[in-house]
C-alpha cells in the first residue's frame, strides 16, 4: 500500500549517456586537430523540471543546449528523447522533432526581420502543415494570451527587447511542445523584464507543465528553477536538485 | 507546408530586394525577348522564301540564251537571242517534260484615260499562266486562237491594273500599250516579290505573238528572251537537264567542244538554297540569344548564392523551428523560379512587341507561334530549375547550427 500512496515518478523526457563532442579544426600547418568540448555527460531530465544550466563562456553549456535541441549531433555516446535513440533519426524527423516537441528561445530572440509579430508565431504551425489561415488564427490568439494582441502587425524592430522575447516565446510555444529550450533568454534584457520573462517560464512550467532547460550566467535567474546543473570544462560539476523555492 | 505559402514567401521576400529582383530578372528579359524575337523573325523569313518558291511553279527549269562566241569575241548571255519559239517547242516535245512557256519581254508605255505607267511587257502563250502558278483574280487567261491570229488581248498583274484603272473594273476595257489599243481580258492575283525582289504583280501579259509582232518586235522573228521548263516532276529535274541541254546543242549545231550558248538554269534548286540559308540563320540567331538567356541564368544563380549567404542566419532560424530540408530547399528554389517565369512573362510580351514593331516597319510576315512561346517557357522554367537548384541545395544542406551561429 504505501508504493501507491508515493507519488509516481515522472516520465523521463530525456536522457544522456556518457555523451561527448568535440569541434575538428584546421591548425596552421593543416593538420586536423580535435578540440574536445564535452566530455562523458550524463544526465537525466524528467517531464515538467524545470532545469538551469551554468557555467562560464566557453564551459560546453550551449554545445549541450545545441545537441539537447536536434540542431547538432554528438561525437560519441547516447541521447534519447521520449525514449527515442535521436541519433537514429534522420534530417526530416529531426526537423519535425524540432517542430513539434522543442521550442527555441534565443539570448538575440531570433525573430525573422521581415516578418510581423503574427508571421513570426505563425511559422512553426505553417511548417506543420497547417493551413495558413487557421495559422494565423491560432497565432492571433496565442499573442492575446500574452497580452501583445494589438502589436499583430509590427515588425520586430517596431518592437522593445521584452516584447521580442514575448514573441519568440509565443513561437516557440505554438505547437505545444513539451520542452522549452531558452538559451539566456533575458542576457539581452533589464532586470524587470528579465523578471517578467522568468515569472513566465515558472507559470509555464507549473500551470501546463512544460519542460525548461535554461541557460544563464546570472545566479538569481538560475534561483527560478528547481534544479541546477553547473558545467565546467565540459564537465558537471555540481547537478543538485533545490528543495523549494 | 503548403506550396502557395512558400511561394508567397518567395514573392516576398523578393519584393523586399527590389532592386536587386529587377536586375536579375532583367537578364531573363532581355535574353527571353531575343529568343523570341529572333525567333520569329526567322520564323518569318522562311515563310517569305517557302511562299516565293511555291509562287515560282515546281519543279521548273528556265532556259536562257547563253554566251556565244564569233570569231574570237565572247558576248555575255543574253546579248545574243539564239533561243526561238520553235526550240521551246521543240523542248516541249522530250519525254521528261511536262511544258514549256517561252518568254519574250521588254518594257513599254501603257496608258488608259488620263493615266499612263511604263512597265514590262510579257508575252507569252497560255502555258506560262500553269508552269509559273499564276492565279487569275478575275476574267480570264488568252487562248491558243489568240495566239495564233496575234490579237491584241491583255492580262494584267494588280499592281499595273490598279497603277492604271485605279478603282475602275479593267475587265472589258480597252487601253494603249505604246499607242497600240489592247483589250483587258484577265487579272492577275496578287503574287509579291520574286526571289531577285522584283515586283511580279506590276506586268502585263500578252500572247506572245503579238508581242513579237506588234510590240517588242525586233530583226530576228521568233525569238525569245528566255523558256520556262516544266519536268514531270521533281525526281527528273536532272534528266530533263540533261535531255535539253542535248536536244538544244543539236538544234544549234554546237560542235563538240564548243561552248553552249544558253544555259538551263535549275530554280529550286536555287531556291531551296535560299530556304535553308533562312534555316540556318533562324537558328543561329536563336542560338545567340539563347546565350543571352544562359548568361541570365548565371546571373541568377550568382544572386541566388548571394542570398543564400546573406540570410544563413535566418535559415538557421528556420531550421530550429522546424523547417526541413525539402522547405528550405523549395524556399529557394521557387525565389528563382518566380525570377525566371516572372522574367519569361515579361519577355515573350516584350519579344512579340518587338515582333510587331519590326513587321510593321518592314513588309516581312513576323510569325509568333505557341509552340515559340512554350520553348521560351520550358527553357526558362528549366534554366530557374537548373541554376537555382545548386543555391537550394546549398542553404538546405547547412548544419542548423552552424548556420545559427552565423553572423
Amino acid at each position: 500500500m504505501s508504493v501507491v500512496n508515493q507519488p509516481a515518478p515522472n516520465p523521463i523526457l530525456i536522457q544522456i549517456d556518457r555523451l561527448c563532442k568535440s569541434y575538428e579544426l584546421t591548425d596552421r600547418s593543416g593538420e586536423l586537430i580535435s578540440q574536445p568540448v564535452l566530455f562523458d555527460i550524463s544526465l537525466t531530465i524528467n517531464q515538467g523540471e524545470f532545469i538551469a544550466i551554468m557555467g562560464h563562456s566557453g564551459s560546453g553549456k550551449s554545445t549541450l543546449m545545441n545537441i539537447l535541441g536536434c540542431l547538432d549531433t554528438p561525437t560519441s555516446g547516447n541521447y534519447w528523447l521520449s525514449g527515442r535513440n535521436v541519433a537514429t533519426m534522420n534530417s526530416n524527423e529531426l526537423a519535425h522533432v524540432r517542430n513539434q516537441n522543442i521550442g527555441f528561445v534565443f539570448q538575440s530572440f531570433n525573430l525573422l526581420k521581415r516578418m510581423t509579430a503574427l508571421e513570426n508565431i505563425a511559422i512553426p504551425l505553417l511548417y506543420a502543415g497547417i493551413g495558413r489561415k487557421e495559422s494565423l488564427k491560432r497565432s492571433q490568439a496565442m499573442l492575446d494570451l500574452i497580452g501583445l494582441g494589438k502589436y499583430r502587425d509590427h515588425l520586430p524592430n517596431q518592437l522593445s527587447g521584452g516584447q521580442q522575447q514575448r514573441v519568440a516565446i509565443s513561437r516557440a510555444l505554438i505547437n505545444q511542445p513539451q520542452l522549452l529550450l531558452a538559451d539566456e533568454p533575458t542576457g539581452n534584457l533589464d532586470t524587470q523584464t528579465s523578471h517578467d520573462i522568468m515569472t513566465l517560464f515558472t507559470q509555464l512550467n507549473r500551470n501546463q507543465g512544460i519542460t525548461i532547460v535554461l541557460i544563464t550566467h546570472e545566479e538569481d535567474i538560475a534561483t527560478h528553477a528547481q534544479r541546477l546543473i553547473r558545467l565546467k570544462d565540459g564537465r558537471i560539476v555540481q547537478n543538485e536538485v533545490k528543495l523549494s523555492n | 507546408m503548403n506550396l502557395l505559402v512558400i511561394i508567397g514567401e518567395a514573392l516576398r521576400a523578393l519584393k523586399l530586394n527590389r532592386l536587386r529582383t529587377g536586375l536579375t530578372m532583367l537578364g531573363m528579359i532581355i535574353g527571353v525577348a531575343a529568343v523570341v524575337l529572333m525567333l520569329s523573325i526567322g520564323q518569318g523569313a522562311q515563310i517569305n522564301i517557302n511562299n516565293t518558291i511555291a509562287s515560282m511553279g515546281s519543279h521548273l527549269l528556265i532556259v536562257v540564251p547563253g554566251a556565244t562566241s564569233s570569231g574570237g569575241l565572247r558576248f555575255g548571255s543574253g546579248s545574243v537571242r539564239t533561243l526561238t519559239i520553235s526550240d521551246a517547242q521543240a523542248v516541249a516535245e522530250l519525254p521528261s517534260i511536262e511544258a514549256t512557256a517561252p518568254v519574250i519581254s521588254g518594257i513599254a508605255q501603257l496608258s488608259y484615260s488620263a493615266n499612263n505607267w511604263s512597265t514590262s511587257i510579257t508575252g507569252v502563250t497560255p502555258d506560262y499562266f500553269s508552269v509559273s502558278n499564276w492565279e487569275l483574280a478575275d476574267g480570264s487567261i488568252f487562248a491558243d486562237a489568240d495566239l495564233r491570229s496575234a490579237i491584241r488581248v491583255a492580262v494584267l498583274g494588280s499592281v499595273t491594273a490598279e497603277n492604271l484603272f485605279g478603282n475602275e473594273d479593267p475587265i472589258g476595257k480597252t487601253f494603249r500599250i505604246s499607242n497600240k489599243p489592247f483589250l483587258v481580258v484577265g487579272i492577275l492575283a496578287v503574287k509579291g516579290q520574286s526571289l531577285s525582289g522584283r515586283d511580279q504583280d506590276d506586268n502585263v501579259f500578252v500572247p506572245i505573238t503579238t508581242a513579237q509582232r506588234q510590240i517588242l518586235g525586233n530583226q530576228f522573228p521568233g525569238s525569245i528572251n528566255h523558256m520556262l521548263v516544266q519536268a514531270k516532276s521533281s525526281d527528273t529535274l536532272d534528266e530533263a537537264e540533261a535531255e535539253i541541254t542535248q536536244l538544244l546543242r543539236q538544234r544549234h549545231r554546237i560542235a563538240d567542244k564548243m561552248e553552249n550558248d544558253f544555259t538551263v538554269r535549275n530554280l529550286t534548286a536555287l531556291a531551296t538554297v535560299a530556304s535553308t540559308t533562312a534555316k540556318v540563320m533562324a537558328w543561329m540567331l536563336g542560338s545567340i540569344a539563347s546565350i543571352s538567356l544562359l548568361v541570365g541564368g548565371i546571373g541568377i544563380m550568382n544572386i541566388m548564392l548571394v542570398s543564400v549567404t546573406e540570410r544563413t542566419r535566418e535559415i538557421g532560424i528556420r531550421m530550429a523551428i522546424g523547417a526541413s530540408y525539402r522547405i528550405i530547399l523549395m524556399q529557394f528554389l521557387l525565389e528563382a523560379l518566380v525570377i525566371c517565369i516572372l522574367g519569361g512573362l515579361i519577355g515573350v510580351a516584350l519579344g512579340i512587341g518587338g515582333a510587331w514593331m519590326v513587321s510593321q516597319s518592314t513588309d516581312m510576315p513576323i510569325v509568333v507561334t505557341f509552340n515559340m512561346i512554350g520553348l521560351a517557357f520550358i527553357f526558362v522554367t528549366a534554366i530557374g530549375i537548373f541554376f537555382g537548384f545548386y543555391p537550394a541545395r546549398k542553404a538546405a544542406a547547412l548544419k542548423p547550427v552552424d548556420a545559427l551561429r552565423y553572423e
